[in-house]
């Protein structure tokens, strides 16, 4: 079954509910992201946020409901590197790079070219290639350290590198996963600088818990609670909603 | 052109463990052959099939480094793979001896006259064929490790329960390699070789050239293992190894990555298997032993993880240990053997190779602050200012 989305959506989930032993972590959730917009997804523990992120990239099969990439791209039936490879990039909430190779590295693996075992063992780097991780690298504020060991980098730079590895990805879409957790306030501020130029020519999704972050983003708010959808709108107007300060702000 | 992208691809040091390898497979033979007995430089009769045996345990070792060290698959049955190249080769060993065989059976091996059996058994069919039998030391390995592999990899077992099942592969494959039903032999397995190529196959001649294709061999493995850990699938490898759903996410398939890896493994440790039958003489479902495929992981461990030297090393030492322990002590020494892997994991995590890193750069930076010291050089070196990336340098 294919389905033709309208043109500025990149990112369609109608109806998704899954649960795990009994417990519904995602209770028939419905949401659209557009093309370049950048969404802060906002709410208390357990609300389904990482479940969304596991069912759009293919980790978690939803037990029912609709996912749509990109105007009819049914993502329920394409496997985690399929997706992958369709331009979704994942951030985890715990920063996960490749510690014991190079910043450098990290970025040239990441990098869209051919992800075939005989592609990669006859790659060769290539000027164009070069050009691109330094730009990133630059973006990412990791112009200094490309020659060292993603393992010594600050918690911080790690999620910067990560950021800069689904970059590399050339990805149409990014799902950030907490990207501020454990942050000094300097690289939380540096880093909502960041998402938001990288939201200039891509659509992010992003899932945070710190408001005052989520205020510097400056975009649409979803705010999620067991599942479902609660308020939905400019951060000012989710954190009016009655029902938003019952369920999550007022805790 | 070709040669400087092949120099490019591997770097120097890869090119020169190669090169003393093959200086090795040229000068060992010729000090055995040409020189007169009794002279110092000359390689006695009976080292040359022990120090071939030892190049083909080398063999394996690399071949289990590849996929425990890089791409973190720590198979504890890769002697399963040696072996089944063993009994490959012995297969067309036995039919080599044709009719000088006790019973004097032109076709059919003795044992299997001794069972009663009228004739060839269809999976023995080809192997009086060198070549198809050279074929099949590779391909059987390699389709054993293709099948076990896509079905681990695939459903994504991983770490301890991999081991496990790896283990249980061979131990399995030693029971049924017992049965005389199963037609190599049984509990005797496949002895009593004449001849390899119409050569005597213990004429000094022979064992000679057994040594040579041993070395040889370890070079070849050792350079392709090179291009292969120096690309960007050696990176993509230890990604794979340190970060496997990251590797996903990316958009790489680590399971397609560990197969390759785990199959070519496979092939390189039966080709080792296949010199190791003729130079020791015999194959039975011993070499099947769950605990031989441990004393592999060993040999790795303490020639150091995660490099392409380090097994090289570490299965010579241990083995040429082993050798003389058993000769001299031998009720001690499983007690050593234990004892050293206990030691290497504790004392020396990264084998003997890392502990020659670590000595290298701790004089590098006592010579930098020595020289900060005297204002001459404010700059200290890269690595001096970091200990780790000299540990690397040692991985070729």
């Amino acid at each position: 079954m294919s389905k033709v989305l309208p043109e500025d959506c990149l990112l369609y989930l109608d109806g998704v509910t899954v649960s795990f032993d009994g417990f519904r972590a995602l209770n028939s959730l419905s949401l659209v992201l557009k093309r370049d917009e950048l969404q802060a997804i906002i709410g208390p523990n357990g609300a389904g946020k990482t479940t969304m992120m596991d069912i759009v990239t293919g980790k978690t099969r939803p037990d029912s409901g609709e996912v749509y990439f990109e105007g009819g791209i049914d993502l329920t039936r394409k496997s985690e590197t399929e997706i992958a490879n369709l331009g979704i990039g994942r951030k985890f909430q715990k920063p996960t790079v490749f510690e014991s190779q190079t910043v450098w590295d990290n970025l040239e693996l990441a990098l869209k070219n051919p992800r075939g075992v005989f592609a990669s063992w006859f790659y060769r780097s290539n000027p164009a290639d070069e050009a691109r991780i330094r730009e990133i690298l630059d973006l990412v504020r990791l112009g200094s350290r490309r020659n060292d060991l993603a393992a010594d980098l600050s918690h911080g730079q790690k999620q910067w590198l990560e950021i800069g590895m689904l970059l590399a990805q050339a990805p149409r879409l990014l799902l950030v996963d907490e990207p501020v957790a454990g942050m000094t306030d300097a690289e939380t501020i540096e880093t909502s600088r960041l998402l938001k130029e990288i939201a200039q020519d891509h659509s992010v999704l992003v899932v945070e818990h710190d408001m005052s972050f989520v205020r510097d983003l400056d975009c649409r708010v979803t705010c999620l609670a067991e599942g479902a959808v609660l308020a939905q709108g400019s951060l000012d107007h989710v954190s009016a909603d009655p029902l938003v300060i019952e369920r999550y702000l007022g805790r | 052109m070709i040669a400087a992208g092949l120099y490019h691809r591997l770097g120097s040091r890869a090119l020169w463990v190669a090169g003393i390898l093959l200086a090795v497979a040229v000068l060992a033979p010729l000090s055995n052959l040409a020189l007169p007995e009794g002279h110092a430089l000359r390689l006695p009769n009976h080292m040359m099939p022990l120090l071939g045996k030892y190049l083909t345990y080398a063999t394996l070792a690399l071949a289990l480094d590849l996929v425990w060290g890089y791409c973190g698959i720590l198979s504890l049955g890769h002697a399963a793979f040696f072996a089944l190249g063993g009994y490959a080769m012995g297969m067309h060993l036995m039919r080599q001896i044709g009719p000088y065989g006790v019973y004097a059976n032109p076709v059919l091996p003795d044992f299997m006259v001794f069972l009663g059996w009228k004739e060839l058994p269809w999976y023995w069919l080809g192997f009086d064929q060198f070549w198809f039998a050279a074929l099949m030391t590779m391909v059987v390995p390699g389709l054993l490790a293709f099948l076990f592999g896509w079905l681990a990899f695939k459903s994504r077992v991983t770490g301890v329960y991999l081991s496990i099942i790896t283990q249980a592969m061979t131990y399995a494959l030693m029971l049924a390699f017992f049965r005389n039903d199963m037609g190599f032999g049984g509990n005797n397995g496949l002895t009593g070789f004449r001849e390899i190529l119409g050569r005597p196959i213990a004429a000094p001649e022979t064992r000679a050239a057994l040594f040579s294709a041993s070395a040889i061999l370890l070079a070849l493995c050792f350079l392709l293992c090179s291009l292969i850990v120096r690309s960007k699938l050696g990176k993509l490898m230890i990604a794979v190894r340190d970060a496997e759903s990251r590797a996903r996410f990316l958009g790489y398939r680590a399971d397609h990555v560990k197969l390759f890896v785990f199959t070519l493994s496979a092939m390189m440790a039966g080709l080792a298997g296949a010199l190791h039958t003729p130079q020791v003489g015999i194959i039975n479902p011993g070499a099947f032993d769950p605990g031989a495929s441990i004393e592999v992981v060993i040999w790795a461990a303490v020639g150091g993880r995660g490099t392409l030297i380090g097994p090289i090393l570490g299965a010579g030492l241990v083995s040429a240990g082993k050798s003389w322990f058993t000769a001299s002590f031998p009720e001690i020494w499983l007690f050593l053997l234990g004892g050293l892997f206990v030691f290497v994991t504790l004392f020396m995590p990264k084998g003997i190779l890392g502990v020659l890193a670590s000595i290298r750069a701790g004089w590098a930076a006592r010579r930098a602050s020595a020289r900060k010291q005297a204002g001459v050089d404010p700059d200290p070196e890269p690595s001096a200012a970091d200990p780790i990336p000299a540990a690397q340098e040692a991985a070729p």
